[in-house]
């Protein structure tokens, strides 16, 4: 009986301590400050946001949106090497945005539009319309660009590419003068990165255009 | 009796339970990546409590920001003395690290804004400020307006002469804001320090600063330059812009990692000789003679001539006033109501005043610049990524002949280490310098996929001191800290790394290392989400004790990532043996050798005085002899410096 007692003793001691090495296994302890870093969180929401600012992310979610469906053309449409990395970056780096839009538009109990790579639905007049934004491609440049192969695949891709880059330039001016806008950290940040890496892009478009349209290597 | 064993096991068992419980919940994984598995991979999520993955280094601490600044965005870190100043979009934050293990809030300055970038010069503080609703005032709400006297594009000057209260002393405006800035000093200009201001959100208007312009030509345009701001130390409120130099002119076509075919004189020389040069972008192209001739023959025809064989002069006249309006159509510019496009900002500039060149990580260029004149940079060589790069910053290898530009493709937003993106985007690209030029040797990135919650790419870091190696400690936002060996530049290899689970498992959320840099003997990170890090180096196969602690001789007074310092190492017997350790690594010494010199350092530590320099006198005889068979001759040669150099020293 006693022997049996100091066993089971000795085992609830083992568990015991097992349970107490765990607590000091753990690296670095701190006091854990989740609350106020998930009221914080929270409080992300705290930058006040307008109407230019939601019309800005959920209009930019179907720019995008038919960027990634031309440049989902390449393959398909015998693209070069360089045309090839190009759309291939265009794809990666746009659908993740449309996420991080959708996302603040979800944060902020908005609709989240479901990227229409024909533009924005609108009701006007009670009508529904779908309203393309700047720089987006016509039906008709969007058949000549599916109806290309090859090496005319590559130029009319840059030239449209360029028109619609363009669009999302003009798209970021018209929300930075609109009275409120643009103070929420996350719309100045999309906002600016787009405007400078599809500036970039563009520069970078018109040199490989040119290049093309003159046959330099 | 089977009730006796049955109260035994189960509380034996309970035992055990508690035990793998207890192994499933413990934070810290430590151990090496293999070809099947690397233990950053699935671990658990959390803001206080993720799993965490570390490898040849320890954690010294993590540390909450100070309540006000919870829950804003940590971003870069400078340091002072015994101070880390990091930044945070609620304003700076001071942190006393005379304890890496236990860093102690000094001070902070509310001041929100993003991205708050810091740095230091003496008894001075900058702050660099882009954000629409950053104020002057450095008050809460934002502003409103579009233009508006409240608001602060540009770089705060705060004096930190008492460091525990810090005084909000200039502002100076620019037309872009300051996304980043680098301080740096003119070795010829004691009186002043200066700022390049890097500034890549849009213009702002021109009627809330006087002479913005978001125009296309370059002469008078915002966009196309960087702003120098100049500080004169005995009277830092009169700090302002001196020159906006335009580092960005006639930048040729990004084809390829190498040289841009043209520079600046082929163009010149190009015209010179009557050829056709347009502008494209922000840059001029030569015209090829191909599509010259086919112009011209179209001109020729359509007024009823032959073909270009029978051009006159009009019909050259009229092709060289044309020419621009039909590439400008051909290329879509015609259509750009706004300005040309091209690289006309730049990230980040690293400064690497002791070899007066700098390197520019502007849009999709990553330039090397000449900064002999600070007031006056120019540019001298570009490089451009054919796998469509956006260069963010750039640390040159200590001698200088080595530079790598991390890629921050994404913007530090977006999950770029998924097992699915491409090695090459969102990367490191290192190059050497060879005669003032760059060249292409490889790339680098974090060798473990990361989850699409988890914002991660290359980002900041800095050199750890280790003698005769180029070796850089990296924050790849969430993708953890990275320390990578670059010494031969075509081969980059992880040594050593720290990883934690995301922020949020369940959806992403922006967290991870913003910068991470070695300063005086341990590494700090500033953890977006989560605080303030400290980690030290541990030895291993890839580094030894003696590189460590030879590393630890290397002292800063301060440390701005963006202006490297020339590292020096002070003599020392931990150098001489790093050396040791490291040709014994590379195998250049015979293991004879490494045994006599290892021991021959250990004799000449245990005596003194003349004994003790004779004993190092003829040990530096010998390997400089040494040096002549070795397979790193150089690095024996180092060896034999190091020895000399203890000679020299006063016990």
């Amino acid at each position: 009986m006693i022997r049996t007692h100091n066993r089971s003793r000795a085992a609830a001691l083992l568990a015991t301590v097992a349970l107490v090495a765990c607590s000091s296994a753990t690296v670095g302890s701190r006091q854990a400050s989740m609350s106020p870093a998930e009221k914080a969180r929270a409080d992300s929401t705290k930058w006040p946001y307008t109407k230019a600012d939601i019309d800005f992310m959920s209009g930019m979610i179907h720019h995008h949106a038919q960027a990634i469906e031309m440049a989902k053309l390449a393959p398909t449409n015998g693209a070069g090497s360089s045309v090839s990395i190009l759309t291939g970056r265009v794809i990666n780096a746009q659908t993740d945005e449309i996420h991080v839009m959708q996302q603040w538009l979800g944060e902020r109990n908005q609709p989240v539009p479901e990227p229409n790579p024909k533009g924005m639905k609108m009701v006007m007049d009670g009508v529904e319309h779908v309203m393309p934004m700047p720089g987006m491609l016509t039906d008709a440049q969007m058949d000549t660009l599916k109806a290309a192969r090859g090496k005319d695949f590559d130029q009319y891709f840059l030239r449209y590419m360029i028109q619609h880059h363009q669009g999302a330039v003009t798209m970021v001016k018209t929300l930075i003068s609109s009275r409120g806008a643009a103070l929420d950290e996350t719309v100045f940040k999309v906002a600016s990165d787009i405007n400078v890496d599809q500036e970039t892009e563009i520069a970078r478009m018109q040199k490989m255009l040119f290049n093309m349209l003159t046959d330099k290597p | 009796m089977v009730v006796t064993h049955k109260a035994r096991f189960l509380t034996l068992a309970l035992g055990l339970i508690a035990l793998g419980a207890c192994a499933k919940s413990s934070s810290t994984v430590s151990s090496a990546p293999t070809p099947n598995r690397d233990p950053r991979v699935g671990l658990r999520g959390g803001q206080d409590n993720a799993g965490e993955a570390t490898w040849n280094l320890k954690v010294m601490s993590k540390t909450s920001p100070p309540q006000r600044f919870v829950g804003a965005t940590n971003s870069d870190i400078t340091f002072t003395g015994n101070y880390a100043i990091q930044g945070n979009y609620n304003g700076p934050v001071i942190w006393d690290i005379s304890n890496p293990a236990q860093p102690k809030l000094k001070a902070s300055y509310y001041c929100p804004a993003s991205q708050n970038d810091v740095s230091v010069f003496k008894n001075l503080m900058f702050v660099s400020a882009e954000a629409y609703n950053s104020r002057l005032d450095c008050a809460d709400g934002g502003v409103p307006d579009s233009v508006s006297r409240d608001r602060m594009r540009g770089i705060r000057v705060f004096d930190i002469s008492d460091i525990t209260s810090p005084k909000y002393i200039a502002s100076v405006q620019t037309c872009r804001g300051s996304h980043t800035h680098t301080v740096v000093e003119d070795p010829k200009d004691k009186e002043n320090v200066y700022i390049y201001v890097s500034g890549s959100a849009p213009v702002r208007s021109p009627n809330e600063l006087a002479g913005c312009l978001n125009a296309g030509q370059e002469e008078n345009s915002s966009l196309f330059r960087i702003e120098v701001i100049k500080v004169p130390l005995a009277n830092p409120t009169a700090a302002a812009i001196v020159s906006r130099p335009r580092i960005f002119q006639n930048l040729t076509a990004p084809t390829s990692h190498g040289l841009a075919p043209d520079d600046i004189a082929a163009v010149q020389a190009a015209k010179a000789r009557g050829e056709f040069v347009v502008r494209i972008g922000n840059s001029e192209q030569v015209v090829g003679g191909n599509f010259t001739r086919q112009l011209l023959d179209s001109i020729v025809k359509a007024r009823g001539g032959a073909g270009a064989a029978a051009a006159t002069a009009a019909d050259t006249a009229t092709l060289r006033s044309g020419i621009q309006a039909y590439v400008d159509r051909m290329v879509g510019a015609q259509n750009s109501s706004g300005p040309r496009p091209g690289p006309s900002q730049c990230h980040d500039i690293t400064v690497y005043p002791s070899l007066g060149l700098a390197g520019g990580a502007c849009g999709g260029y990553g330039l090397l610049l000449d900064i002999s004149d600070v007031a006056n940079p120019v540019r001298i060589d570009q490089v451009a990524d054919s796998n469509f790069a956006y260069w963010h910053s750039a640390t040159f290898n200590n001698d200088g002949t080595a530079i790598l530009f991390s890629d921050e493709w994404g913007g530090g937003g977006a999950p770029k280490c998924r097992a699915s993106d491409p090695k090459e985007w969102g990367a490191d690209a290192i190059f050497t310098i060879e005669n003032r030029k760059m060249k292409f040797k490889s790339y680098y990135k974090l060798p473990a996929p990361q989850t699409a919650v988890e914002n991660c790419v290359a980002h900041n870091g800095s050199l750890i001191p280790i003698p005769g190696r180029d070796v850089m400690v990296q924050g790849w936002y969430q993708g953890g800290i990275s320390i990578f060996d670059w010494t031969d530049p075509a081969n980059p290899k992880e040594i050593a790394f720290h990883d934690r689970g995301p922020v949020d498992s369940t959806r992403f959320t922006m967290g991870g290392s913003w910068s991470v840099y070695w300063y005086n003997g341990a590494m700090f990170s500033s953890e977006i989400a989560r605080g303030f890090d400290a980690f030290e180096l541990t030895p291993s196969e890839f580094i030894s004790q003696n590189e460590i602690d030879a590393a630890k001789t290397v002292h800063f007074d301060y440390f701005n990532a963006q202006g490297q310092p020339k590292l020096v190492w002070p003599p020392s017997f931990a150098l001489a043996r790093s050396y040791v350790d490291q040709l014994e690594r590379n195998k250049c010494l015979s293991s004879a050798r490494i045994s006599a010199v290892r021991q021959g350092l250990d004799n000449a530590e245990k005596a003194s005085g003349s004994a003790r320099s004779t004993a190092l006198n003829q040990m530096t005889t010998q390997l400089e002899s040494d040096a002549r068979g070795s397979c790193d001759g150089a690095r024996v040669q180092k060896l034999a410096a190091a020895v000399k150099d203890l000679a020299n020293v006063l016990p």
